[in-house]
């Protein structure tokens, strides 16, 4: 059996919870578990806080979905949770200029992981008040070779269009490796 | 589709580049703190400004650059208060009391004090109004905003807003864009700053090359920057973080894979999703 892994990312109430549940087959594991002053010696080990989702191709072929926790205090999970990543999801809350300079922030950091492919999903699309994927392109000084995709992520066929989006990129990277 | 916000956290130096990048046509509306301010641009360019403390009328504007006097603006108001601008401007060169040139300049010097002064406003919300213009009568001077918005740079004052735009100097270097420098105004400064652009020369290094304080090399950075006409590469010979060995029981199975092996996990994720 093998298992992949793509990485849902972004600031806090970016939508990342709700991206994962549109698509997971299971419900999403949300786990949070408050640090008890005993285990701080051990905080990495006690501490778990972050999104799973699930979805099965076939017997010999999971994908598991994670999602980054939103808040500060995790931070020292992002690198744990981008091992052996296929590729990641940066959400940006597209209502929310104030939160555009943290996702920036966590794009950087997360490329600074690990190389894979990545693209950066404009959420919340549905909303009146929501800026343009080319308007956030531009705020957020996302290069050109890389896909800044408009989601709803309460939708599910959106979700599912930003997710093949990344699989195209990771399938065109791996076809320029070996070129 | 929108575009609002507040200056906290998205600068005037921030939108103007925004506009200017996507070649927006609209109205950009700010309400200060004491003052507001509205800006019109046609495809990137600046075609007018004006806030609610200076009525933008022509004989105004043409009296505050000292293209009028009091008196003769005073006259002007009284005679033709209710002509537009562009009756006006044409009574105004007619009567030999200023000429073409003088209206143009007016105007565009009006127009710039308005929007360099914005680049030292750090809180307002702000609204873009799509394709809205300024009334018929007005009028427009078009204005490149790669020069403003490299001016009006070098009037923020704030260190934390160059902090926080440029993090650390020591590790990041420049590279000269392909945008075309001939176009742009650059100051003696800027041309120090882009003699020693190289990709072995962190900022921090141009910055000690040229005698410049951190303060200055942030504002010289951060305007050209903004306009454009540099960006921000690692220096060489400052190896990027390693990409971590996968070390996980799935890791280990794919980093012995084959590429035919990892593509066709890709092409199965790619059906998969499709049937969701
Ligand atoms: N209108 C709209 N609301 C959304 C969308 N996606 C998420 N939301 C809402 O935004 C809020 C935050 O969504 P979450 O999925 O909890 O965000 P998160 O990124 O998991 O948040 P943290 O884990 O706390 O960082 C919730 O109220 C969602 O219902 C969307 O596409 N459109
Ligand atoms: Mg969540």
């Amino acid at each position: 059996m093998q298992t992949v892994k793509m990485v849902i990312t972004g600031p806090f109430s970016a939508g990342k919870t709700e991206f994962i549940s549109s698509v997971s087959e299971i419900d999403v594991v949300t786990t949070e578990r408050k640090i008890s002053s005993d285990a701080e010696r051990v905080k990495e080990e006690t501490t778990v806080a972050m999104d799973f989702g699930r979805i099965t191709v076939d017997d010999d072929l999971v994908l598991y979905l994670f999602g980054t926790p939103g808040q500060r205090r995790f931070d020292f999970m992002w690198e744990i949770l981008s091992e052996g990543m296929l590729g990641f999801i940066v959400l940006v809350d597209s209502v929310r200029p104030e939160t555009f300079r943290e996702a920036k922030h966590i794009l950087e950091v997360f490329r600074g992981y690990a190389s894979t492919p990545y693209v950066v999903a404009a959420n919340k699309q549905d909303l009146p008040d929501a800026w343009s994927p080319e308007d956030l392109r531009i705020a957020l000084k996302i290069e050109k070779d890389i896909k800044v995709l408009a989601c709803v992520a309460r939708d599910k066929e959106s979700v599912k269009t930003v997710l093949l989006e990344l699989l195209y990129s990771i399938l065109e990277n791996m076809q320029g490796d070996e070129a | 589709m929108a575009l609002k916000g507040n200056l906290r956290d998205f600068s005037t130096t921030q939108l103007l580049n925004l506009v200017n990048l996507a070649r927006k046509t609209g109205k950009l509306t700010i309400n200060g703190l004491s003052e507001n301010a509205s800006l019109y641009f046609r495809e990137g360019r600046l075609v007018y400004a004006a806030t609610n403390a200076q009525e933008g009328h022509l004989a105004a504007m043409l009296l505050k650059t000292g293209k009028l006097t009091r008196e003769q603006a005073d006259a002007i108001n009284n005679q033709a208060a209710n002509s537009s601008d562009r009756v006006m401007g044409k009574y105004l060169m007619d009567a030999r009391l200023v000429s073409r040139d003088d209206i143009v300049q007016g105007v565009k010097d009006y127009m710039l004090e308005i929007v360099y002064d914005l680049f030292t406003w750090t809180d307002g919300d702000f609204f873009f109004e799509q394709d809205a213009l300024p009334a018929n009568d007005r009028i427009t001077v078009p204005l490149n905003l790669d020069n403003v918005i490299l001016e009006g740079s070098r009037r923020i004052e704030q260190f934390e807003k160059l902090q926080d735009e440029l993090p650390d100097l020591g590790i990041i270097a420049l590279k000269i864009t392909d945008k075309p420098l001939r176009d742009v105004k650059l100051t003696q400064d800027d041309w120090r700053v882009i003699s020693h652009i190289h990709p072995r020369n962190s900022v921090k290094q141009i910055a000690m090359n040229n005698n410049m304080d951190e303060f200055q090399i942030r504002k010289i950075v951060y305007g050209m920057l903004q306009a454009g006409l540099v960006e921000i590469i690692r220096p060489e010979g400052l190896e990027q973080k390693k990409t971590i060995a996968p070390i996980t029981r799935a890791g280990r199975k794919a980093a012995s894979q084959s590429p035919a092996e990892k593509r066709s996990v890709v092409t199965k994720l790619i059906d998969r999703i499709r049937r969701i």
